[in-house]
């Protein structure tokens, strides 16, 4: 196991991942190296098809490579078996979706409590509403609420456990320009107070503005990566 | 249909096959009973009433001490009667060498000339006796095989004090003994009773009958009343010490064939009703959900420019696919399990040409039932789904409405974690399709309390009957009514410890317009080995003076206990007298009439008479008791309750796996049915919800708790459900098999819940394991990423 700088939260060594479709192999993935430093905001670009969406998954757990290692700090989760991986989901990785799969028969607050009811060290789930600014909606079931609002249940319920890391896959893909907005600024402010790494999702350049890290995917490649020494306000996001 | 739909639809059939296989066997479970139950009912009467045909079954019966041939011409001019016919039929002592109980047999005589105009019968081996022959008899064939003899064979009778040494020259059947029973007994015994049937002239000789006859039955015109003709003929016949002239109705073999066609009919019709409609309620229930979750396809074909039509034709097939699956294996097994059920009558009762029929039209009905009932499901949903415009079905479906149910705002739901209130609120979300599986569900409960239900009624029963009121260890019947003197020489046999006497008087009881010809059974009032136990469970003392009689007689005559009643012997000097009723008994087997010896004596005017004896034997020396009474020549027949426990037990342990096999089988099929389809739609509906919760780092476990959760709470409601509704139709049973025989006590077991319970549990668990197999292989990305 290779040395790790203290403030390395996950750490992809040439990843590579093919799948199999019928008779084509589908190169997903091909060598990618990445590193999510503690309290990073990484924001991956890349069209649809790209690997950005692979890398993620994989990142987070839900898939796993064809080659390469992956180690979250010190441990290889390289070859971890599915009780592991969710383990690894379940104390560690806060996931957002472009389509917000809330459980439809609970309510906001137990929407969130759905997950402190598993987790080690959570914030209540009040708080957490309170950070996406959604106090005044605890007690509404996700038909009552807008998808803006669902959307920011949603990143209530992945950061209440206190992720190490919080993954966003087209976290506005679903939202207009304001409530697209509105939700960027939720996650940028939960980074800045949390210090929860945060990784993004899109294929919308202009929200590359808003990180620390700006990546660019091709055909399974990162083909470009750009350190922003001042992180742009959301407001300012050009849709 | 399009090419494309076609394959579409085979593809998915095949994506579906559980669930499709599972809905084809509640479809064939519903076809099969109907093909069996309904086939074997009709076959049943059908070859009852051939037989009838074949043999000129008489309408109306009568015994009588004796007559002269001369009274017969005069009996058939009777208004209503088309023909009569007469016979000498008395019961002999066999000697059957290998086997100590004394056995007996009916001697029937044949004509002089030609075949008896009625009641004939029907040769299965060997040929008819010669009309000149004394010594050539025809044997029944039941007696025949469970004696191992045949035509040529010899068999030795004690007829009249005589011994005679007889030639089996045949074997035959007759619709008067399709079920050989000895008198006063409870089963046929085909090893100690067989059925004789000689020339006239030989009986005639053996009894002293010449020119007379000791039975007479009728063959009645269209129009007669069976009633009024049954009148006449007692009064012609009083004076020749009738024994009560009786219509077929209550001819012994025609009774319990009846009873038994009765209650063919009954549960052939009612059994088949409910599975049918169980199948018909889950198609409709799962077909309807199936085809809810293929809402996306529907838009999308709609977007094609598919007609309503086209599209509702296309998910029509899905439902006429395991319908057809499910007739075809329900009519395959149908028949085959008809020919078995058949066969297992073929075993009791001797009825010549009883094979198993195939009925097209009832197949067909069947058949369209079901089809009608998986289409109506299938449509509703489809017309549901094509209704809505293609652009809004192909959108996300908006997130289901949710509210806080009654249970929590009580408060206690506070208590609960997220993942209890997730299955809580999808129940009270949908209550009617929870309380609709739950109902299905309940049925494979009830069906279980049914047919375990069944066992525990006949088994308390015989347990009543053979060991709390026939306390004896031998009964003892006479050919001809005894002295009382005859006890003293019955406590001498060996190994008796304890002899009470025991009168059977025949005797027409009169209320008002109804009456009834029954015997009268006289016991010692201080008897301690036959016990009169009331409806409470407790000891019904006899009266000095007036009757007990059994609920059934009670309800058939109207009366109630203090009322009075109008009681003819049949014998002796036909003595009348006014008796009052004195105690009503909830009696399972015959209809009985109880009277304290000495009152009997005295109403029937003949006093200190016993046509019977119960004997306390000690055990080790039955054997020896036997032997001694097959020597006895008064000594007709030597029962005991332990050898009919005995026999019952064997008999029914054989029976039983076979019924609980089937039961298990069926209530299982529809356990599974609900169960599993309602898991697996679940899954489809709930796919992301869960997906999530998994992503979100819910274990395998957690999740498929949360999924069948919902499942195990349908089987839970389900039992109470299943238990109530198993122990209202068994309620239903009771009364449906209720017959002069035999009746059915309402006694339902313990185990039964809890087996009943247990085996749709069982069920619930196979079809939950199944689901979460497919839950584990669960593709989390995309389920995620894509939308429903």
């Amino acid at each position: 196991m290779s040395a790790q700088p203290p403030d390395t939260v996950l750490r992809a060594e040439k990843l590579s991942k093919t799948y199999r479709m019928g008779e084509v192999s589908v190169h997903a993935l091909r060598d990618v190296d990445l590193t999510l430093h503690r309290g990073e905001l990484l924001v991956l670009l890349g069209a649809s098809g790209s690997g950005k969406s692979t890398l993620l998954n994989i990142l987070g757990g839900l898939d796993t490579a064809s080659s390469g290692r992956l180690f979250y700090g010190d441990q290889e989760l390289t070859g971890a078996s599915d009780h592991a991986l969710t383990n690894y989901r379940r104390l560690h990785i806060g996931f957002v979706f472009q389509f917000y799969n809330l459980v439809s028969s609970l309510t906001a607050r137990e929407n969130v409590a759905l997950v402190t009811d598993i987790a080690s060290n959570p914030m209540p789930p009040a708080e957490a509403l309170a950070l996406v600014g959604l106090s005044d909606r605890l007690h509404h079931f996700p038909s009552q609420l807008s998808g803006g609002e669902q959307q920011r249940v949603a990143i209530a319920r992945a950061i209440a456990k206190r992720p190490d890391v919080l993954l966003c896959d087209e976290p506005t893909g679903a939202l207009d320009a304001a409530t697209g907005k509105r939700v960027l600024a939720v996650l940028d402010q939960v980074n800045q107070e949390t210090g929860t790494t945060t990784a993004i999702i899109t294929h919308n350049a202009a929200i590359g503005g808003m990180g620390d890290t700006i990546i660019r995917m091709s055909s399974g490649e990162i083909t470009e990566r750009i350190s922003n020494r001042a992180r742009g306000n959301v407001e300012q996001i050009e849709w | 249909m399009v090419a494309a739909l076609h394959q579409k639809l085979r593809r998915e059939l095949w994506q579906l096959k559980g669930q499709m296989l599972s809905i084809a066997l509640v479809v064939a479970t519903g076809i099969m009973t109907v093909i069996t139950m309904r086939g074997g009912y009709e076959s049943l009467v059908s070859a009852q009433q051939d037989y009838y045909q074949q043999t000129r079954f008489a309408d109306v019966w009568v015994a009588v001490r004796r007559a002269p041939e001369s009274l017969l011409p005069q009996l058939s001019r009777v208004p209503g009667i088309a023909l009569a016919d007469s016979r000498i039929s008395r019961m002999a002592t066999l000697d059957l060498p290998d086997i100590d109980a004394p056995a007996i047999a009916r001697f029937v005589s044949l004509p002089v000339q030609g075949r008896p105009l009625l009641n004939d019968i029907v040769i299965q081996r060997g040929r008819y006796p010669d009309h000149a022959a004394i010594d050539e008899v025809l044997i029944n064939e039941k007696f025949a095989v469970a004696r191992q003899l045949r035509p040529g064979d010899n068999i030795r009778a004690i007829i009249n004090g005589r011994a005679r040494e007889l030639n089996i020259v045949g074997t035959a059947i007759s619709p008067e003994h399709v079920y050989a029973m000895p008198p006063g007994a409870l089963m046929p015994d085909d090893q100690r009773y067989g059925i004789l049937w000689m020339g006239k002239t030989a009986l005639e000789a053996a009894w002293d009958m010449d020119g007379a006859f000791n039975e007479a039955f009728f063959k009645l015109t269209p129009d007669a009343d069976v009633l009024e003709v049954v009148s006449t003929l007692n009064g012609l016949l009083d004076p020749f010490g009738n024994q009560g002239a009786y219509p077929r109705r209550d001819q012994p073999s025609h009774l319990i064939l009846q009873g038994e066609l009765d209650q063919n009919r009954v549960m052939g019709t009612a059994i088949p009703a409910i599975f049918l409609s169980i199948a018909v309620f889950l198609l409709h229930l799962v077909l309807g959900r199936l085809i809810t979750t293929q809402r996306g396809e529907i838009a999308v074909l709609k977007a094609f420019g598919y007609r309503n039509s086209e599209i509702g034709t296309h998910y029509l097939m899905f439902a006429l696919a395991a319908v057809a699956a499910g007739i075809a294996i329900g009519g395959l097994g149908g028949v085959a399990l008809g020919q078995a059920y058949i066969g297992l009558y073929q075993q009791y009762f001797d009825i010549p040409e009883l094979h198993y029929q195939i009925s097209w039209p009832l197949i067909l009905s069947a058949a369209l039932i079901s089809l009608l009932g998986a289409a109506s499901g299938a449509m509703s949903a489809v017309l549901k789904a094509a209704r809505l415009p293609p652009a809004e079905a192909m959108r996300p479906e908006a997130p289901a409405t949710y509210r806080a149910g009654p249970l929590e705002r009580t408060g206690l739901g506070d208590r609960l974690p997220a993942s209890a209130r997730m299955v809580l609120r999808n129940i009270e979300r949908k209550p009617w399709q929870t309380l609709l599986s739950s109902t299905g569900v309940a049925f494979s409960v009830a069906i279980l309390v049914i047919g375990f239900f069944m066992f525990d009624g006949i088994r308390y029963l015989m347990t009543l009957q053979f060991q709390e009121i026939q306390r004896e260890d031998v009964a003892i019947t006479f050919y001809e009514p005894q002295s009382d003197g005859i006890m003293h020489e019955l406590w001498r046999l060996p190994g008796v410890t304890r002899a009470e006497p025991l009168r059977s008087a025949p005797a027409r009881l009169v209320h008002s317009h109804l009456q009834r010809d029954i015997s009268i059974t006289g016991l010692a009032p201080d008897s301690q080995l036959r016990r009169l136990i009331a409806s409470s469970g407790l000891d019904q003392p006899l009266p000095p003076e007036g009757l007990v009689v059994s609920r059934l007689l009670a309800e058939r005559l109207g009366i109630a206990v203090g009322d009075v009643l109008d009681v003819r012997m049949l014998e002796g000097q036909r003595h009348r007298g006014r008796v009052v009723v004195g105690g009503i008994v909830d009696d399972f087997m015959g209809i009985n009439a109880y009277m304290n010896l000495t009152a009997l004596d005295t109403l029937s005017g003949q006093q200190q008479l016993i046509s019977g004896a119960l004997l306390s034997v000690s055990s080790d020396q039955r054997t020896i008791l036997y032997r001694t009474l097959k020597q006895a020549p008064m000594v007709a027949g030597v029962a005991s309750p332990d050898d009919s426990l005995q026999s019952f037990e064997q008999e029914m342990a054989q029976g039983i796996f076979v019924s609980v096999g089937f039961l298990v089988g069926f209530a299982s099929v529809i356990a599974v049915g609900v169960i599993y389809n309602g898991a697996r739609i679940a899954l489809s509906e709930r796919g992301r919800e869960l997906a999530s919760l998994r992503v979100m780092g819910f274990h395998r476990r957690e999740v498929a708790l949360l999924l069948l959760g919902e499942q195990a709470l349908i089987t839970l409601i389900a039992i109470p459900l299943g238990w109530l509704l198993g122990y209202t139709l068994a309620w239903a049973v009771v009364q449906g098999m209720q017959t002069d025989l035999f009746r059915l006590p309402y006694v339902v077991n313990y185990d039964t819940w809890w087996y009943s319970a247990a085996i749709v549990v069982i069920a619930a668990a196979g079809s939950a394991v199944a689901v979460r197999r497919r839950l584990d292989r669960f593709d989390l990305i995309s389920v995620l990423k894509t939308r429903e």
